[in-house]
């Protein structure tokens, strides 16, 4: 199913014309009306009538992370604040966090784009739809809610936490989809089997999950345990929140909604653009956003895109999912390290569980990279060698993956703290900041 | 013949033993031996207690990594040699075992519990040479 043939299909020459007259447009927008872009293109020498098509989007600079900072709370606003209707500000994975305003076009805008994300994982009208994202600042409770009444779909805003309620309406309500984090989906699935409820009471089939790194085997182990198919979807709040890419039953990649964003992978250290397939920063010019668009905004995400019409019909980029971020990554003893890699390895070995914490510390000048894992209760041995064994087989298979050794601490299960939001994976006591 | 003892996975946490002995206490289940494996991180502790299905479930329901192991207890003298006589009998029908930890109980026996690669091997073998094995009945008082 398609929500929006005309632009999830278009054909890709007609689709860059369509960019090229919204970024050009938008280009002379901020211009008028933002005093950070007007400085920063007159400092590049760069007019507004300098942009004529998409080839001319390299030429502009770049907006970070930092440049939202220091224009905090409204300095990137492109309209005025009566025409604000709402505010989000993203959830400061690292450091403070940046407000990002929203009229009521980018809210209709963002429905949109959700509303294709869920029809992309089937969902309709028929569907009960329990969004145990959290509702408020942070962007996924409200985003998938917009997108699912949009859709038609019956919505229960239950929000993040409570476990226990989650499944007495996903029992009662008959939920047929449900759209959190895959960590906390993970903790679901853990107490369904806790609970010991009836699997055949719940009638989920399918899991939206996002807004933070998970790995092909977390899918493999979610799907299992829920009994649903997963797919992944991808947003930020900078650009708009959930649903600036999502994947279709085919899952090869996450289909970006270029007519509103277009993407650009570069390299992370000279900003030079990549060809398609390249592993590179991924960078975002939103271009229909109202109330702060944003040029060439750093999502300091690592990925790939691939540009090969895909078999649902969809002729629009599809991005892989992140192997990491520029700003997650750990570097250990010259090493890049991303939290990603572990999570793959401890998900390959049936006897640990996806629960993990790494703690980094520096130890006479030394990096020491500690990974505390939970070992699987079926394979509890009472013998030393055996569970000196499976720290043994982890070790390698860490070090062979990651390029370094690590120490690896065997704890008991269930004591690394679950989390209702995003995990925390990383303790890095090195103080290097 | 084969008796059932208790393995915990404990880490190595200030107190982590005091939870686990105050559970079995409240739930009125008594330790009639324990021994504890340690590395640097963690420990197997292994213990034959009273109702062990029972022990194993309520500490399950506290959180506790718990699995119930199969060994075989020997009863031997409580005097010079006891051990060594049976252990003779065991290694020289190459039986392997893969732990084994002893108490005394009373004044003249002493009571091995053995965890062995083959459990019937070891039965079977020290049942020939006529030594004394505990009986699930009477273990879990000793």
């Amino acid at each position: 199913m398609i929500w929006n043939r005309h632009f999830e299909c278009m054909e890709r020459e007609e689709l860059q014309k369509l960019q090229g007259n919204r970024l050009k447009e938008m280009v002379k927008r901020v211009y008028d009306s933002v005093p950070f872009y007007r400085n920063k293109l007159q400092e590049e020498g760069i007019e507004p009538d300098d942009i004529m098509s998409i080839d001319d989007l390299n030429k502009l600079p770049f907006t970070t992370k930092q440049d939202l900072r220091d224009n905090y709370p409204f300095g990137m606003f492109a309209v005025p604040q009566p025409d604000i209707v709402r505010f989000h500000a993203s959830s400061g994975t690292t450091g403070k966090s940046t407000v990002v305003g929203y009229t009521h076009n980018d809210v209709q805008m963002w429905s949109e784009v959700v509303a294709r994300s869920l029809t992309m994982a089937g969902v309709t009208k028929a569907d009960i739809i329990q969004v145990a994202y959290g509702y408020g600042l942070f962007t996924g409770g409200l985003g998938l809610h917009y997108g699912a009444e949009k859709v038609g779909a019956s919505v229960i805003p239950i929000s993040g936490g409570n476990t226990k309620k989650q499944l007495q309406l996903m029992e009662d309500f008959g939920s047929t989809v449900i759209a959190c984090t895959p960590s906390y989906a993970a903790y679901i699935g853990e107490s369904l089997v806790e609970e010991k409820i009836d699997r055949s009471k719940i009638k989920l089939k399918a899991g939206i999950f996002g807004a933070e790194p998970w790995t092909q085997e977390m899918r493999t182990q979610i799907e299992q345990v829920l009994g649903i198919k997963a797919y992944d979807i991808y947003g930020l709040t900078e650009i708009i929140g959930p649903g600036v890419s999502m994947e279709c039953h085919f899952q090869h990649g996450m289909h970006i909604f270029e007519d509103h964003f277009i993407p650009e992978i570069v390299n992370p250290e000279t900003g030079e653009v990549l060809p398609y397939g390249e592993l590179g920063e991924l960078v975002f010019t939103p271009v229909t956003k109202e109330a702060m668009p944003l040029i060439r905004y750093r999502t300091r995400d690592l990925t790939r895109l691939h540009a090969e019409k895909c078999e649902c019909g969809r002729t629009l980029v599809r991005m892989e999912k992140c192997v990491g971020r520029t700003d997650d990554m750990l570097i250990i003893r010259g090493v890049n390290v991303f939290p990603s890699q572990v999570e793959s390895v401890l998900l390959e070995m049936s006897e640990t569980k996806p629960h993990y914490l790494i703690v980094v510390d520096r130890d006479n000048n030394l990096d020491r990279m500690e990974i505390q894992v939970e070992i699987e209760e079926a394979f509890f041995s009472d013998e030393v060698k055996e569970l000196e064994g499976l720290r043994q087989r982890l070790k390698a298979n860490i070090a062979s993956t990651l390029g370094i050794s690590a120490v690896i601490r065997l704890v008991e299960p269930g004591t690394i703290e679950r989390s209702m939001g995003k995990a925390k994976r990383v303790i890095d006591k090195r103080h290097l900041h | 013949m084969i008796i059932k003892q208790l393995s915990v996975f404990l880490e190595n946490k200030t107190g982590r033993l005091t939870e686990l002995t105050g559970i079995l206490a409240d739930n009125d289940i008594n330790i009639s031996a324990f021994s504890i494996a340690d590395t640097a991180d963690y420990g197997i502790l292994r213990m034959i207690v009273g109702r062990p299905e029972l022990a194993a479930e309520v500490l399950k329901n506290n959180g506790f990594t718990v699995k119930i192991t199969d060994v075989v207890g020997m009863i031997i003298p409580h005097s010079p040699g006891g051990l060594h006589k049976a252990l003779q009998i065991i290694s020289s029908n190459n039986v392997a075992i893969d732990y084994m930890y002893a108490f005394a109980s009373g004044e003249c026996k002493a009571t091995v519990v053995i965890r062995a690669e083959s459990l019937k091997k070891i039965i079977d073998v020290l049942q020939e040479h006529k030594m004394e094995l505990l009986r699930e009945g009477d273990v879990y008082q000793v």
